[in-house]
């Protein structure tokens, strides 16, 4: 259906993933901005915005209508569609792909709320594996800290209410962004994430996130297919 | 009561053990009289005693008006529109399905697990990743897959509709540009499957050529001993 997965494609696909508040949203609109500037064909997309699922998921997310395996399904779908609409065409075309939250997103939150480990695995077995997967490492607390200062409205399904962790929706929140962590610090070994240190400045950490894109990715070689 | 499984892990959250009802599935391509029979044996069981819940495919509230209307523009690649179908399997797995039989119905389903695997197949996915993602769908406890000819189905479809469909002609897949042409070779393909999938999961095939009440004292037939070997 998509070809094979060892295949090499000419463009390269950077993934960012951490907790809520962990700053990775910033860094990748940095590190694109960067990209941007210097001419380089790019493309950027965001967990859960496909215009074709949203208003399911909006529904079903209102409704509280999702089980752990269709909230499951339901953001693989959501993936599939930008996974073979844009970003494995745009791979092959040459592109520099760069991701807000990748199938480890789905593979920490639902396996806390589980879903089995190798069901989810087995599910997105047609993505990629990245080229780069930047995780931003964040103590738990200022991480919920940076969340809870700044946005009180917590919403049903990111606070993991439907887990049944505490009544309390704050409290809930705090349980189960601890079991993600958990489950990301695990992953980080598993499938060779770069680990960022994600309390430093957000200048410096870009700074740092650049220079490992450019060690790892040859640039040059996108110059040269670049014709202006 | 013969306790209930899955094919691999159960969904979070569901216990097996709780499902006293019965699961019977019907298989069978478009115009085979599935809905037909589904409605005469509801009303059948009825009649015993029996409580009755009918499912089908494409009708949960989660994704049902989606899916319908994605199907209508025809922008989702395949991976993308087997994905919607499993959530809306899994949707009214989980909300009707389980429910159903925890409170000791028996579910008819019209189409399970088996239509949109061979439906994915035929479109160039991996069996083995289709078998994954539906590995937690619960095993009925019969399927009966309505076996009938290529020469019914066309006079039946165009019987009933005097026109193809789309999907049924497997117009999506490119297998020919003669709308007649494709449908046929989109329901050898689909067939093929079928009988692969067989072996693989006992179905029981009921030959749909006959009349409806042939075919309908059939099923009853096979059914009453499927609900006497659950008592």
């Amino acid at each position: 259906m998509t070809g094979s997965k060892a295949e090499e494609l000419p463009g390269k696909l950077i993934a960012v993933e951490g907790l809520d508040g962990s700053g990775k949203s910033t860094q990748i609109h940095l590190l694109h901005q960067w990209l941007k500037g210097k001419g380089y064909r790019v493309f950027f997309t965001e967990w859960n915005s496909s215009v074709l699922v949203r208003e399911a998921t909006r529904k079903g997310k209102k409704r509280q209508l999702l089980t752990p395996t269709t909230f499951s399904l339901i953001h693989a779908t959501d993936f599939a569609d930008r996974y073979e609409r844009q970003m494995l065409p745009l791979l092959r075309a040459g592109y520099l792909v760069l991701c807000d939250r990748y199938m480890y997103t789905s593979f920490a939150r639902d396996a806390v709320r589980g879903c089995d480990k190798a069901w989810l695995r087995n599910l997105y077995g047609f993505a990629r594996v990245p080229d780069i997967t930047f995780f931003f490492r964040l103590p738990l607390d200022v991480a919920l800290g940076r969340i809870l200062e700044g946005r009180p409205q917590l919403k049903y399904f990111e606070a993991g209410m439907d887990l049944a962790l505490s009544p309390d929706i704050t409290e809930s929140f705090r349980i189960f962004q601890g079991r993600v962590l958990e489950q990301y610090l695990v992953m980080a070994k598993e499938f060779g994430f770069t680990v960022m240190d994600a309390t430093r400045s957000v200048h410096l950490q870009q700074k740092e996130m650049r220079a490992i894109f450019q060690k790892k990715i040859d640039l040059a070689a996108f110059h040269k297919r670049f014709t202006q | 009561m013969t306790a209930k499984r899955f094919y691999g892990i159960a969904p979070a959250g569901i216990d097996a053990a709780k499902l006293s009802g019965q699961l019977i599935v019907i298989e069978g391509p478009d115009s085979s009289g599935r809905s037909t029979h589904i409605n005469l044996l509801a009303q059948w069981l009825e009649e015993q005693g029996y409580a009755v819940a009918q499912v089908g495919l494409k009708r949960s509230t989660l994704v049902g008006a989606e899916l319908e209307r994605a199907k209508e523009g025809n922008v989702l690649s395949p991976r993308t529109l087997s994905l919607f179908y499993a959530t809306d399997f899994y949707d009214q797995l989980e909300n009707r399905i389980v429910p159903a039989l925890r409170a000791g119905f028996v579910v008819l389903a019209d189409r399970y697990i088996y239509t949109l695997m061979a439906r994915d197949i035929v479109r160039g996915a991996d069996p083995e990743w289709v078998a994954s993602v539906y590995s937690m769908a619960l095993i009925p406890d019969a399927v009966f897959y309505l076996v009938i000819s290529l020469s019914t189905l066309v006079e039946r479809t165009f019987q009933s509709h005097s026109e193809l469909g789309y999907w049924e002609s497997g117009m999506d897949c490119g297998l020919s540009r003669d709308w007649f042409q494709s449908f046929v070779r989109y329901q050898k393909r689909i067939r093929n499957e079928f009988l692969r999938m067989q072996k693989k999961y006992g179905f029981q095939a009921v030959n749909g050529n006959r009349t409806i009440p042939a075919v309908d004292r059939d099923l009853k037939v096979r059914i009453q001993q499927v609900l006497q070997r659950s008592e």
